[in-house]
């Protein structure tokens, strides 16, 4: 597994498979429990595909009381367990260990209820994120949270990950939308998050448990908000000889009051990359292309695609086309969505990186980035969701070259080093999972990253769910429960006493 | 050092407080580390605008962090803003207009309910009972749009979460988990939200006359289209003489709240009218008044009476409101109103707080929460101001309290005993 540091697989489980895969199976009857090695396969990696590993067993519930059973069985008997949803994580989020069972929910596939004078639908988790969407548009609504896996991963991956899409400027990730949802913790104990009603009535533990990424509990329900779609949506493309000018634009377009709902940018290789592949007619003549829709009501629209298209040429664009039909609008969004297989086209393979940035610090990360393709010998393509400053480098490289994966991988975290250097984080939505876990101390440092594990071991104490991710290393929580400050020992001993 | 900015404090409580008043980070680190190295319970305040919501505290000794002030990043372009958190709201908004935007989430103001001031609550006061408006239903509260914090925990240690940047990921949101912790588990000292622009227009449609049912449906229409309505109250006729200087005649009104560039305000007012004509005729009230409108039914102004009598704020499915005040009309005296296309329920008790069936109550109508805002404080004593937990999830809190402020020296007891 290409180095990948892993806690260390406990031999006394491994030693107890047998057993563990009985116990299990008198939990989940029939086919809920896989064991053996070729049926385990399908399940060895996520979308981070560069990292495989055999889990110990795998194990499907269809019920709440499975899981709550399954769990309660793993905390007893210290079994660690990875959840999974779809699988289609970015980050190796999913990615079994050895000696952990792989806990797949993808057997609650059930809408429970649509509601709509609530505007609510409550799903089971492995309801696919699209899929909710295609259960209620019949009547006008959706769920706005789309990432562009939408059409596969589920909705309580979509929790553990706190996912977002092109649309989250304006319509917010998933934490934004979701009102509720059923957990299982470690222990076994079943509990319940908000529902259809705002808001927590104590801490705010639905906010710590979205993007927890599998770390805190197992999600056995969700609630979330849908909304009626707006009534019409059109685009614009414009192009930039500098990607100066295109930020420039999108920081006036914010600045007159306009909240598009998607502005998304594309720099020169990922133009021609995509161009070639879909002739969405995008100019090869630019530096940056901006596809900016505006949706909300037809009038609206008109009203503000006029003022956008202002803005665009008084910052010098060089291309600006407004989409006259459904039609074109997917055409201009064809070459940015197939942004990734287009790039897959010119490359073998491609590392695909997941940094936002302060949107000014754009063009210097751009430049950054040239340097270090330079210095690393590797192709770089970048999209960059331009509203909130999320930004995808795809590091091209080939897999059967010696080396050129490490060389990618360090190139990569370089990236990622310049968007916290500039006032960003290490990644916007795809998660830490594995990939970045060993890059978490660039920008939190030990007292940060303490703190986050302290609200892994109010939940989970003994370490058990989905170790190995996130954290670059998990203290123990007896450890880490210790108070260092002592009597005596202040900095103000001096101070009088009342 | 805070020695030097500790005083007594010439005021009508207990003449042994100590207030700590930080002025810098640092010194509330200082302060804590202190706090805890005498085992000594602290009652931490902003401006202290809230101080008779939750459970009354007992602490000697008060770290205020009103002198911990000034905005420390605004840049209007990135739609971000940072400050400590002593500022108050009141100056943020101030700057955030000059600029043509807002908190989006619109924080309510508890003075006047309280028969303060207004414009007191401070950023940390904000993000720790986490606030909210009338936008709540499209535009979230506090916790949807805190981008980043810095907090000192109950160990004495300073510790970020977050950052400046809209999509982030990046390990767990503990600047979600400050939000509604009432200073139980960490003290935020600088706190970064994500700002928007504030819309160009208002218009607020009124509906006459409609009870309280036919409101819930006619305002779960209107949100359920494509109107983009962003609030939806209804105010039945013996609040609706309360607001905006009586302008609305004590008539019962449906309220609808549309916000944005000028034209698409138009054009959904009209498609509005047209999907509710068979309700009531419909008036409109624009601009200033709007505004107006929404503040004091966001600021509860109709219960805003200068008594101590109960109010409740409950939080349930929008279909379900008014369910629970037509069967708490069966046994008790009782005022209500809606907001938050009626899954917002504020109660105004006319004698006791009635915890037991309204809590009874809400349970029975799909669940949700109910907190005592107002009441004497002997009452906010004995009656459970938030809503109990069941055991696992109570319990869960509790260890969660226990990783952040193991000595129990934050606000012991603000929101549960024992928290």
């Amino acid at each position: 597994m290409s180095g990948l540091r892993m806690p260390k697989s406990d031999a006394a489980t491994m030693a107890r498979r047998a057993d563990i895969a009985a116990a299990l199976r008198a939990i989940v009857p029939g086919e809920g429990v896989v064991d053996v090695t070729n049926e385990m396969r399908a399940f060895e990696s996520d979308a981070l595909t560069a990292y495989r590993q055999l889990p110990l067993v795998v194990v499907l519930p269809q019920t709440v009381a499975q899981v709550s059973r399954v769990l309660r069985y793993c905390h007893e008997n210290n079994v660690k367990v990875v959840p999974r949803g779809s699988g289609t994580s970015l980050s190796g989020g999913a990615l079994p260990l050895e000696d952990a069972v792989l806990l797949v929910m993808s057997r609650f596939n059930r809408i429970l209820e649509i509601d709509y004078p609530n505007r609510v639908a409550v799903v089971q988790p492995g309801v696919t994120n699209l899929g909710i969407t295609t259960a209620v548009e019949h009547e006008g609504f959706y769920y706005a949270p789309d990432p562009s896996s939408q059409i596969a991963c589920s909705i309580g991956g979509n929790v553990a990950e706190n996912s977002g899409g092109v649309h989250c400027l304006k319509y917010g990730l998933t934490a934004n939308n979701v009102l509720g949802i059923e957990m299982v913790l470690i222990t076994g104990e079943v509990v319940r998050l908000g529902g259809k009603h705002l808001d927590s009535e104590g801490y705010d533990l639905l906010g710590l448990m979205t993007g927890s990424e599998g770390l805190l509990g197992v999600v056995t329900e969700v609630t979330v908000r849908i909304l009626q779609k707006p009534t019409t949506a059109r685009a614009l493309m414009v192009g930039f000889p500098t990607s100066e000018e295109a930020g420039q634009c999108v920081a006036d377009i914010i600045a007159a009051g306009i909240i598009p709902g998607g502005m998304e940018m594309m720099d020169r290789p990922a133009i021609h990359a995509a161009e070639d592949f879909v002739h969405a007619g995008y100019p090869l003549d630019v530096e940056a292309l901006l596809i900016i829709e505006l949706d909300g009501p037809v009038v609206e629209v008109d009203h503000l695609i006029a003022m956008v298209e202002a803005i665009a040429r008084k910052n010098g664009a060089t291309t600006c086309v407004v989409s006259q039909s459904e039609e074109e609008r997917m055409v201009f969004w064809a070459g940015r969505k197939a942004a990734f297989p287009a790039v897959g086209r010119i490359s073998p393979d491609y590392l695909c990186m997941d940094g936002t940035i302060p949107r000014k610090e754009l063009p210097k990360v751009l430049a950054g980035m040239r340097d270090l393709s330079e210095k690393y010998g590797l192709r770089v393509a970048n999209v960059f969701h331009a509203g909130d400053g999320n930004l995808h480098p795809l590091i091209l490289y080939d897999a059967n070259i010696p080396e050129e994966l490490h060389k990618a991988e360090n190139f990569g975290a370089d990236i990622l080093r310049l968007c916290v250097k500039v006032g960003g984080v290490l990644t916007g939505e795809h998660g830490v999972g594995v990939e970045k876990r060993d890059l978490m101390p660039e920008m939190f440092n030990e007292t940060d990253l303490n703190q986050q594990i302290r609200v892994k071991c109010a939940f989970d104490d003994k370490h058990l769910l989905n170790p190995g991710k996130v954290f670059p290393q998990l203290h123990r929580c007896a450890e880490l429960g210790r108070m260092h400050v002592h009597r005596g020992k202040v900095p103000f001993p001096d101070i009088p006493r009342f | 050092m805070c020695t030097g900015v500790r005083f007594r404090f010439p005021t009508f409580r207990d003449s042994r407080l100590t207030i700590f008043q930080p002025k810098t980070e640092d010194e509330v680190v200082e302060a804590v580390q202190w706090a805890l190295a005498e085992q000594a319970p602290v009652e931490i305040v902003g401006q202290g605008s809230k101080r008779d919501l939750g459970r009354p505290l007992q602490t000697e000794h008060t770290l205020a962090l009103a002198d911990y002030t000034g905005v420390t990043l605004y840049e209007p372009h990135e739609l971000v803003l940072s400050a400590k958190a002593g500022t108050t709201i009141a100056e943020l908004e101030a700057l955030l207009a000059a600029n043509g935007q807002a908190f989006q989430f619109e924080p309510m103001d508890y003075g006047p309910l309280f028969g303060q001031i207004a414009g007191q609550g401070s950023l940390g006061g904000l993000l720790a009972t986490n606030l909210c408006g009338p936008r709540r239903l499209k535009s979230g509260s506090a916790r949807d749009h805190v981008l980043g914090v810095r907090v000192v925990s109950g160990r004495g240690e300073l510790f970020k979460s977050g950052g400046r940047v809209v999509k982030n990921v990046t390990g767990y949101d503990l600047s979600k988990g400050m939000a509604n912790s009432w200073g139980t588990l960490g003290i935020a000292t600088e706190i970064t939200f994500k700002v928007l622009p504030a819309p160009e227009t208002e218009t607020t449609l009124v509906i006459r006359g409609l009870a309280d049912d036919q409101a819930a449906r006619a305002m779960a229409i209107a949100m359920g289209s494509n109107g983009e309505v962003a609030s939806a109250a209804h105010l039945p006729g013996n609040v609706a003489g309360r607001v905006i200087d009586g302008i609305l005649n004590g008539e019962a009104s449906t309220l609808l709240r549309l916000e944005g560039f000028a034209p698409s305000v138009a054009d959904r007012a009209t498609m509005l009218k047209s999907l509710l004509a068979s309700a009531r005729e419909i008036d409109a009230i624009s601009g200033e008044t709007s505004r107006r409108l929404w503040q004091e039914i966001r600021d509860v102004i109709p219960f805003a009476d200068r008594t101590e009598r109960p109010v409740w704020r409950v939080s349930m499915a929008p279909m379900e409101g008014y369910k629970l005040v037509a069967s708490l009309r069966m046994g008790a005296a009782v005022d209500a109103y809606y907001d938050w296309q009626g899954g917002l329920v504020w109660l105004r008790m006319e004698g006791e707080p009635e915890d037991e069936a309204v809590r009874t109550l809400v349970g029975k109508y799909g669940g949700g929460h109910a907190t005592l805002v107002r009441a004497p404080a002997s009452v906010r004593a004995a009656v459970p101001v938030f809503e109990p937990q069941p055991a696992p999830l109570a319990a869960l809190s509790k260890r969660l309290k226990q990783q952040f402020d193991p000595s129990g020296i934050l606000n012991p007891g603000r929101m549960v005993a024992g928290v």
